[in-house]
């Protein structure tokens, strides 16, 4: 069985290419590397879908971190690069939320809870006074 | 039962609210249960599907095959694009598969996604090789362009370089009649 595993580990590692040049490597400037880990961190691993990439050790999210630094490092702005992931794979790879026609309910819905609490109490504590 | 003419010191307690506690215990199982049986779809779909192919320009991934790039899928039929690597074990099984589609005249080019040379090689020799051209990807670049989240995956591209279809995860046996079907979509 150890034999079986010995053998088929090698096969069932994802790849044996050296990581992407900027995947492990931070950019010279820190101010571009701020920049980049910023968005780094609210971007999705599409291989481990509950990781940013900057968490991630998946080889795709070091390309994806490679490919991110070294758009910054050519002055490209952040977001147009979000902006260019959420093309290629819609709102799902950025973690940054954005109110659209079917997430507005998300940021609506608790100011109306706070508001409804507030009324309830108003109602409970003034209502009894008045008695 | 209270008489109707003893009034009551406070108001008569809902008789449903006592259940609501069960309710809400219920309403909760069934959405564990939901969640259970019928997980979430954890694959993300390509947004590119109906724009065209991006721009790009691989090397060849083998000596005996071609590169490729955006400039090779202009006129003619529909095509596969697919993408791959020799560490990948769906893609060994969907190797017959793609195998029995290049048989058939469908033209299928590679992408190979974080590959050595010599490791495609064996992987083709092993499994067949179905691949008119095939690309190098080292840095996954071509693969995040087209909005590809891992391998295998195949995507069928019109005569005019756009984007028709994205299967995710291997071509199993089954699916054949589909993927023919949208090659054929492919055409109009």
């Amino acid at each position: 069985m150890l034999l079986f595993l010995a053998l088929v580990s090698p096969l069932a590692a994802q790849d044996t290419m050296p990581p992407a040049p900027y995947a492990y490597r931070q950019l010279d400037d820190p101010a571009q590397e701020a920049q980049a880990q910023a968005l780094m961190e609210t971007l999705r691993c599409l291989k481990c879908q509950s990781q940013s990439i900057a968490d991630s050790d998946a080889p795709m999210a070091g390309d994806m971190r490679s490919q991110v630094r070294q758009r910054i490092a050519a002055g490209e702005e952040p977001e147009a690069i979000r902006a260019w992931l959420v093309e290629r794979y819609g709102d799902y790879v950025s973690y940054a939320p954005r109110m659209t026609p079917l997430t507005w309910p998300l940021f609506v819905l608790p100011i109306v809870l706070l508001a409804l609490a507030a009324l309830l109490l108003r109602c409970r504590f003034l209502g009894g006074r008045d008695q | 039962m209270r008489s109707p003419d003893a009034p009551p010191e406070r108001p008569a307690p809902r008789r449903w609210a006592i259940w609501l506690p069960l309710g809400l215990f219920v309403g909760f199982v069934l959405l564990v249960l939901i969640g259970l049986l019928r997980p979430a779809d954890r694959e993300v779909a390509s947004a590119m599907i109906g724009k065209p192919l991006p721009a790009f320009d691989l090397p060849p991934a083998i000596p005996d095959r071609p590169g490729l790039a955006r400039s090779d899928f202009a006129g003619g039929k529909p095509r596969l694009l697919n993408v791959f690597a020799s560490w990948c074990i769906p893609c060994a099984v969907e190797a017959p598969q793609l195998d029995a589609l290049a048989k058939e005249g469908v033209e299928i080019d590679g992408i190979a996604i974080r590959d050595r040379q010599e490791d495609i090689a064996a992987f083709l020799a092993r499994n067949g090789n179905p691949f008119t051209r095939i690309g190098a990807d080292d840095v996954s670049a071509v693969q995040l362009a087209i909005g590809s989240s891992g391998v295998p995956e195949t995507f069928v591209i019109d005569a005019g370089g756009v984007i028709r279809y994205q299967h995710i995860g291997e071509i199993r046996a089954d699916q054949l009649p589909l993927i023919r079907a949208k090659l054929k979509e492919a055409e109009q």
